[in-house]
This record gives structure tokens, sequence and C-alpha cells, in this order.
């Protein structure tokens, strides 16, 4: 358990760093940024969590990006969203392994984990460029950002998911 | 009493998920204004520090670059000095004497931390602070151009708001004539600018350079800025809209300077008490 918060706690810092000091600088094609960050509400740990202190820290890791990046409180709100509707996403896409908790992110089929990853990184993503933009006219800007950059998060996330294998998950 | 206090227990984590998501929103909707995020920037110790030692390391990588671009600032001000009545002094001019005793306008150079230009709310964080001299609503430029307007301090760090920033109003004119309008950026391209409220009987030209006007109390006027790249009548027809290509690549920022107008109070309190 204590091992456990431990690995929650490095995984917070680097995935912070991560995002602040690479991957806001990307800037493909201009404008397309991966928020690889979203990574660490994917891959909280299913067993035994305690609800509230998820939120929060959901809440936290947004809240962090947004100082870094001067944005007021847009990387929060999205987390704290995505955070609050994963335990519905998870049972829609994994089914009753999520309710017998015995699920493992890492031995999941490769259908339902992209399934998962996608609900919730859409998801993420809308809310971000949304809130960040702040207009209806802008609209289609707003979808154009949240597909390009949906779609680089997702690939990137694939790829690191691996990275935080841990016998404790 | 027991069913409303079962009614928060039951929801307790909609209630968790809702002050939460209150409190961002309020954040989100503070960062659209002008002046008012006052604690969520990161002009603090941490996010400097730590954008500091970042651009400590990158800061070498630039390194060539900075010098040419020096060297050009360097050729161009001798090219002033020489070119003045006076050219050789009888001694020479470098020590701080020379200059004047109650300078309009102080410089105070900093160095770029942390860029961003690809939202539409930018800000830079620059390693000057409180304790350097810095405040709120000083001027940012470089040798090239305009940057932006010192918006967030703390004691080690400022926050710049950049001018590509939606919410960036500049006073801005034409260089040729007095033709004055406001500098404003719609939040497309990082190296254009759109001037707006020009009249229509200004005389356009592409290619015409446009300086900041001198209007505000934040720049001075005369410092360059851009070049115009096309123009168009807004749906009034009375005004015109220019897009200006910026003479500063806001991608590559290094140095800057930091302007503080000392007469800005004075100002302020002779324009107040015109409007009591």
């Amino acid at each position: 358990m204590n091992n456990n918060t431990l690995a929650n706690g490095i995984r917070f810092i680097v995935l912070v760093l991560v995002q602040v000091l690479i991957c806001n600088h990307i800037h493909f094609l201009g404008y397309i940024n991966p928020y690889i960050y979203v990574l660490f509400i994917l891959l909280y740990p299913l067993k035994n969590e305690n609800r509230a202190l998820f939120l929060f820290l959901a809440f936290l890791i947004g809240l962090c990006v947004d100082i870094f990046s001067d944005s007021g409180g847009i990387h929060a709100a999205s987390s704290l969203c995505i955070a609050y509707i994963r335990p519905v996403v998870l049972r829609f896409s994994f089914g009753s392994a999520y309710e017998y908790q015995t699920l493992k992110i890492n031995n999941t089929n490769l259908g339902q984990r992209f399934m998962y990853l996608f609900i919730m990184i859409l998801t993420h993503h809308i809310i971000l460029f949304s809130l960040e933009i702040f207009s209806f006219t802008h609209i289609l800007t707003t979808l154009k950002k949240t597909l390009l950059s949906g779609a680089f998060t997702l690939v990137l996330c694939f790829l690191f998911i691996p990275l935080f294998r841990t016998k404790n998950q | 009493m027991q069913n409303i206090i079962n009614f928060f227990l039951k929801n307790r984590f909609f209630f968790l998920f809702f002050v939460l998501l209150s409190f961002s929103l309020f954040l989100t909707i503070q960062s659209h204004s002008y002046h008012k995020s006052k604690f969520i920037n990161s002009a603090n110790w941490i996010t400097g520090g730590i954008y500091e030692t970042a651009s400590n390391i990158s800061g070498y990588f630039g390194l060539k670059g900075y010098n040419r671009q020096l060297v050009e600032e360097n050729k161009r001000l001798r090219l002033l000095l020489f070119n003045k009545a006076h050219p050789y002094p009888d001694s020479i001019p470098n020590d701080s004497t020379l200059l004047p005793e109650n300078p309009r306008y102080i410089v105070r150079d900093a160095s770029v931390i942390k860029n961003s230009y690809h939202s539409p709310k930018n800000y830079l964080t620059i390693d000057q602070g409180e304790g350097d001299g810095i405040a709120q609503d000083m001027g940012v430029i470089t040798s090239d151009g305009i940057v932006g307007i010192i918006n967030n301090t703390s004691r080690h760090y400022a926050t710049v708001q950049s001018v590509l920033n939606t919410l960036t109003r500049i006073n801005a004119q034409l260089k040729s004539t007095n033709h004055f309008g406001t500098l404003q950026w719609d939040g497309t391209s990082e190296n254009t600018v759109q001037l707006i409220d020009i009249s229509r009987i200004a005389p356009l030209k592409v290619g015409d350079t446009i300086i900041t006007g001198g209007m505000s109390t934040i720049f001075p006027k005369g410092i360059p800025i851009g070049t115009i790249k096309d123009f168009a009548l807004d749906v009034s027809e009375n005004y015109y809209i220019i897009n200006v290509q910026l003479f500063n690549d806001m991608t590559n920022l290094g140095h800057v300077y930091v302007i503080e107008n000392t007469n800005k109070e004075e100002i302020l309190e002779l324009e107040q008490s015109v409007n009591e």
C-alpha cells in the first residue's frame, strides 16, 4: 500500500514535469500538443480506490499543469471531469472484469483498452479546448484541435502504458 | 434532518466534484479578464525555479542566435552614434554619469524562461521580479520589436501577457503618418497581429512600418512592431483592419528589455482628475 502511494506520487511529479517541459513545447504542425499527464488519471490504481482522494488528485494534477502554463483552470476542470466519469467508462469498456475488481490494464485486450482510452481522452480534450477557446463561433477550431491533439495523445498513451507496468497494479 | 444528512452522504462524491469543478471554472473565467489571475500563474518560486533550470540548459543551444541579434543591435546603435553631430567625443562615454539624471524611461534586462504561442491566451515568464524593480503594466520589448506587457509579478519572476494574447490591446500607429489604432490578435497566426480602428482616410501601402503610438503609459512612442501584410475595410467601411507582420519572431525569444515609464503615476493621476 505504502509502496503504491510512493509510486503514484512519483508518477504524478514525473508526468507534470514531462508535460510542462517537453509536451507543451512540441507544437507539431504548429498547434498539436499531446496532453500526456492524463495517463495519471487513466492508470490510477483501481483496487480499493478512495474516490474522494482520486477526484482531488485529478484536480490537483490539472491545476499543476495550469499553473505552469498560465491557463486559468482549464486543465483542472477537464481532468476532474474525466476522473468523475471514469467508473462509468470503465464499466462500459471492460464490463464484468471491472465489476469484480480483477482488472489489470496491461492484460486487457486491445479493443477494450482502445475504447477506454479513446472515450477518456476525447472527453478530456473536448472540455479542455472548449474552455480554452471559450467561444461558439470557433467551434470548428475546437473540434479540429480536439481530434488532432486527441489522436496524438492516444498514440503516446499506447506507447507509454507498458512503461508504467508495476506488480501492484 | 436524518434524510438531509443521508442525502449529502450518498452524494458526497458528486458534491466534491461540483465544488472542485466550480473552483476550476472560476479560475478559468477569471483568467479571461486582464489583471485578475492573481494567484494561479507561473510567476511563483516553484514554477519559476523549474522553468529557469530548464531554460538554463536549453539556453546554450540559442547562444549563436542571441549573439547575432546583439551584434545587429550594436551595429544599429553604432550607426546612430557615429552619425551624430560629434562622431568622436573626447572621452569614451561609457560611465554612468553620462546617463540622464531623471530619465523618462528606465530599461531593465531579463531572460525569457518560458515562452508560449500556441494557445489563444499566451503568457511568458521572465527571470526578473519585484525584487529587481519589475512591476505590473511595464512594457516588454526586444531589440526587434514589442513582446508584451508585464501581468503578474512575484519576488524573483514575472509573467508577461504576450502580444499574442486575444486580451491584449496596444496603442499603435503608422510610422509615416500619425494615424493611430489599436493592436490586437485574433489568435490565428503567431507572426501576424491585427491593427484596427485606423481611419479610412489614412494612406496605407503594403510594407509600411507600424510603430507603437505614444498614447499609452506603457510603451514609449516609436518602438517598431511590424510591417503591413494586407489590409481591408471593416463592416462599417469606416476603418481599416490591417494584418501586421511582426518584426519579432515570437517563437524564438531569449533576452528581453523591460521598460518602466517613470512619469506613469503623474500621467495617470492627471487623467484621473480629468475624469472626475
